[in-house]
């Protein structure tokens, strides 16, 4: 194990050490505020109920990142290849992250109803624009020589785009996926709390009513797990698909 | 073979060159050699259709030509191969973006692969292999081209003086062995001696030939020639005299 990994070990245990002695010594009641162990043990003994739920709420969220992908992908390319278009549709993009996503939550549940259909739009529409600024800046960034060089080869856009700018942006692309996994999670859940009959937003207010405050924990916990499987996942593809870089 | 005649490019108004003109028969080895920022690379852009000449003719083999993007093959002074293609795909992109016979182009890139001692590394990638090895891959992608006439962009700049010396014989190879036509660009007078047939002294901005000095013997030259170390200083004085010219 690494210096690092060792001493994030060592600051995650603590805290959990901090938590765990504060309920006890305070005797915190567990509708309150539930001590690690017992987190632990719901999120464990409970995974028969939680993991359904989990199934839905993970469905919605790779659905989400697929919906971005196909979206995004094809948009950052013809940004990239008419420069006019960029210029025209910059300002809406813009302004589209200045709408508070949160807030289009009940009107996905209006328009769509109470299956996935909403859920997967709004984790679409949270990681959508991550994904296609910073592909794009990844384009942008190719060096000219290598543009030049391309241009004395004869070779056409889609051609340079295959060849040179795709791999070229790959790392562009996957930072900003790692961003977009992350927070397409909130997307999912959020769509769920608005309006939904299944999934892990869904479980956690229905709960949160019933004041089963370490079952609450115990789905966040496993939503967390679900945002860690997600990172290390497109880390895992980043290696695999970037494995020619330098000390990567 | 190349005529370049009353070739203008103006920025800001201020003409980088006016009026330019240059000829360069088949299978000679012409350096342009003058001082930083004095329009060599402006010169090369407007060569390559990188950027527009204002005014002026370019004739290719008698024929009037817009630019030589696409008859004259071009080496750097980087390497710029793809990081992610092995050395022999990466000397094969002018076969693939080009539609030429991949089949026939693999064997011919095997051969040249022997010829200049890359052998053996063939699908090691650009970082695993010497900045040498880079600049020879790089020389055999040059040779893909099937043109023949190369420009070359300082392409020995960015190495140590060891690999500079033996591919300095490869230059002189591409020219004797594969009959080639090249045009250097250079501000190092030493590389410009060893290796020029046709050496063009050029003044700064803007960009004029001042002398065409025709050198004779054996390539590459050696420096213990006492005639070749007085042109040295010859060269680097007028060079000199014209920087100060400005300067005052």
């Amino acid at each position: 194990m690494s210096r690092a990994n060792f001493l994030a070990l060592g600051i995650l245990l603590l805290l959990l050490g901090l938590w765990e002695a504060a309920c006890r010594i305070l005797e915190i009641p567990h509708f309150i505020l539930p001590p690690p162990s017992v987190i632990g043990r719901t999120a464990l003994l409970q995974a028969p109920l939680i993991l359904p739920h989990a199934l839905i709420t993970g469905l919605e969220i790779i659905c989400g990142i697929a919906l971005a992908l196909a979206v995004a992908i094809p948009l950052a390319m013809a940004m990239f290849a008419y420069p006019w278009l960029e210029k025209a549709l910059s300002p809406f993009l813009v302004a589209s992250q200045a709408i508070p996503v949160f807030a289009l939550a009940p009107l996905l549940v209006v328009w769509l109803g109470y299956g996935m259909a909403g859920k997967v739009l709004m984790a679409a529409i949270i990681i959508f624009f991550p994904i296609t600024v910073s592909l794009l800046e990844g384009f942008k960034g190719c060096d000219r020589e290598f543009r030049v060089l391309f241009r004395l080869m004869g070779a056409g856009f889609w051609q340079t785009m295959r060849l040179l700018y795709w791999p070229w942006a790959l790392p562009h692309f996957f930072a900003g996926l790692r961003v977009g996994v992350t927070v397409a999670t909130i997307g999912a859940v959020i769509g769920e709390w608005v309006g939904a009959q299944k999934g892990l937003g869904y479980l956690m207010i229905q709960a949160n009513a019933r004041l089963k405050v370490d079952l609450v924990f115990a789905v966040i916990l496993w939503l967390s797990l679900m945002g860690l499987f997600l990172w290390f996942g497109v880390g895992w593809l980043e290696r695999k698909s970037i494995c020619w870089k330098e000390n990567h | 073979m190349l005529s370049v005649s009353g070739l203008t490019k103006v920025f800001d108004q201020q003409p980088v060159f006016s009026g330019f003109d240059l000829t360069v028969t088949r299978n000679r080895f012409a350096v342009l050699i003058g001082p930083s920022g004095c329009g060599k690379s402006t010169f090369f852009d407007v060569l390559t259709g990188v950027t527009a000449a204002d005014a002026g003719q370019l004739c290719w083999q008698g024929k009037e030509v817009g630019h030589l993007g696409e008859l004259a093959a071009y080496m750097h002074q980087k390497d710029l191969l793809l990081p992610w293609f092995s050395l022999l795909d990466n000397s094969l992109l002018p076969a693939r973006t080009g539609g030429g016979d991949l089949h026939m182009a693999r064997s011919r890139a095997s051969q040249l692969f022997s010829r200049l001692g890359l052998s053996g590394y063939e699908e090691h990638l650009p970082h695993q292999v010497s900045g040498g090895m880079r600049q020879r891959c790089a020389l055999v992608r040059t040779l893909m081209f099937n043109r023949d006439l190369i420009l070359l962009d300082e392409p020995l700049s960015a190495l140590d003086a060891i690999t500079r010396k033996s591919l300095q014989s490869l230059l002189v190879l591409l020219q004797s062995e594969f009959d080639r036509t090249l045009i250097m660009i250079t501000h190092d007078v030493d590389e410009a001696l060893l290796l020029a047939d046709d050496l063009y002294l050029l003044s700064v901005k803007p960009m004029a030939i001042r002398e065409k000095i025709v050198l004779h013997g054996k390539k590459p030259r050696r420096f213990d020639d006492p005639e070749l170390l007085s042109m040295k200083d010859t060269i680097l004085q007028k060079l000199q005299g014209d920087i100060d010219h400005v300067s005052c």
